[in-house]
């Protein structure tokens, strides 16, 4: 049971899939603008991780190992082509914001780095906690990052003004800066600089 | 468009990894010595020259409104697009996986080197974002989407060679221990893409 929990909880600091496996990085930079995007692509990123893990785990002694990459994206674009259809079903104007996002799910390599890694040497029920755990891992960076950008970039969280009149009346600016792409790098590098120092494991040697 | 262009367009102006963020995976985690990102920027150069322009006749002649007149009248109606995700993964992953079986057989030190990578270049995002951009793009012919590929994955090469010869160099710099590594290849690839977007306003 221990063992089962380790695989949740992991991937939330000790093996971060964006701060320490180095996966996923591409959407963690793109969507990460506005906090509200960041929320949704990553309820889409756990629903896609935890179905398309549980399949390949479930197909993993059937598929022939030269061929496997493809069977594997073949499931995950048909996992994030079926969470498009829902957004666009139950969620229609978020969706129209994201939809070139959700297509990029696919080559999240996140999702192809835990199949790879994982769910094809595994049970389904280990498969399943894994994919959940990491795509919260990836979640909770993601919010980070865009609670961040969209605060000091432009003011605001959720789309509501988060900073008080009073405070632009004193002279404050939103710094414009952190809209641009090259700033969700670097804050990512913030990121990183702080969970290393709070987790001294995980720095690198040499 | 002028073919030598676009070329230098794909290059720099719109550089897959300094102006649009695509291929960032590998780019981080392949980066540590010279020689490997050389074997990987070559690896991509490739896929992407010809899986472009092999999406680009996929797209032409099956996906488009009515690309499939070619068969007779009565298919003039149909659109496909839909399925343009699912034919461009595929026909990526075949070559991907055509790539890996000739280094594999060719050269098993940067086999070994590239590891897990190789495999993840067929969810490199530069590769599918080059298809889409190229479906965006609205390409007139088979050549310029192959320039296209061609230069886009020069832009990458490019990239990643730079990162990696800093990233050597900085091995022997006093960087803060827990920034080591990840941590300031993200802030100086934050930089260079600052550095890159000065290119931006610039009309050829």
């Amino acid at each position: 049971m221990s063992k089962n929990k380790v695989l949740l909880t992991d991937p939330l600091d000790d093996s971060n899939p964006i701060t320490v496996q180095v996966l996923g990085i591409c959407s963690a930079l793109a969507i990460t603008v506005q906090l509200k995007a960041a929320i949704v692509m990553s309820l889409s990123v756990i629903a896609v991780m935890a179905a398309s893990n549980v399949t390949i785990s479930i197909l993993r002694d059937l598929i022939p190992n030269r061929i496997r990459i493809i069977v594997q994206l073949v499931v995950v674009a048909s996992m994030v082509v079926l969470v498009d259809e829902v957004l666009r079903a139950y969620a229609y104007d978020v969706s129209k914001e994201l939809s070139i996002f959700i297509g990029l799910i696919i080559t999240n390599c996140i999702v192809m780095g835990r199949l790879e890694a994982f769910a094809l040497g595994n049970g389904v029920w280990r498969s399943f906690l894994d994919g959940v755990g990491n795509a919260f891992g990836y979640a909770w960076i993601l919010i980070l990052v865009a609670f961040f950008r969209e605060l000091l970039g432009s003011g605001k969280l959720l789309g509501v003004q988060a900073i008080p009149d009073f405070v632009y009346e004193m002279g404050y600016v939103d710094n414009g800066l952190m809209l641009l792409s090259p700033m969700a790098l670097i804050t990512v590098g913030l990121i990183i600089w702080v969970q290393r120092s709070r987790n001294r494991k995980l720095i690198e040697q040499g | 468009m002028d073919y030598a262009n676009l070329f230098i367009k794909s290059i720099f102006i719109e550089n897959m990894v300094f102006a649009y963020f695509l291929g960032m995976c590998s780019y981080l985690a392949v980066s540590k010595t010279v020689k490997t990102s050389i074997g990987m920027g070559f690896a991509v150069i490739f896929v992407l020259t010809i899986t472009v322009p092999l999406n680009f006749l996929i797209d032409q002649y099956l996906l488009q409104a009515g690309a499939l007149k070619w068969i007779g009248p009565e298919y003039a109606e149909l659109d496909l697009n839909f399925l343009s995700f699912i034919m461009f993964i595929a026909v990526i992953a075949s070559m991907v996986q055509l790539v890996e079986m000739i280094v594999e057989k060719f050269s098993p030190s940067l086999y070994g080197a590239l590891g897990i990578f190789l495999p993840l270049i067929a969810v490199n995002c530069a590769i599918l974002g080059g298809s889409l951009f190229m479906q965006i793009k609205d390409f007139s012919g088979i050549t310029e989407s192959a320039i296209y590929g061609f230069g886009s994955g020069i832009g990458w090469l490019l990239a990643i060679l730079a990162i990696a010869a800093i990233r050597e160099k900085i091995a022997y710099s006093n960087v803060p221990a827990p920034l080591k590594g990840l941590g300031i290849t993200f802030i100086i690839t934050g930089l260079m893409a600052i550095g890159f977007m000065s290119f931006m306003g610039i009309k050829l």
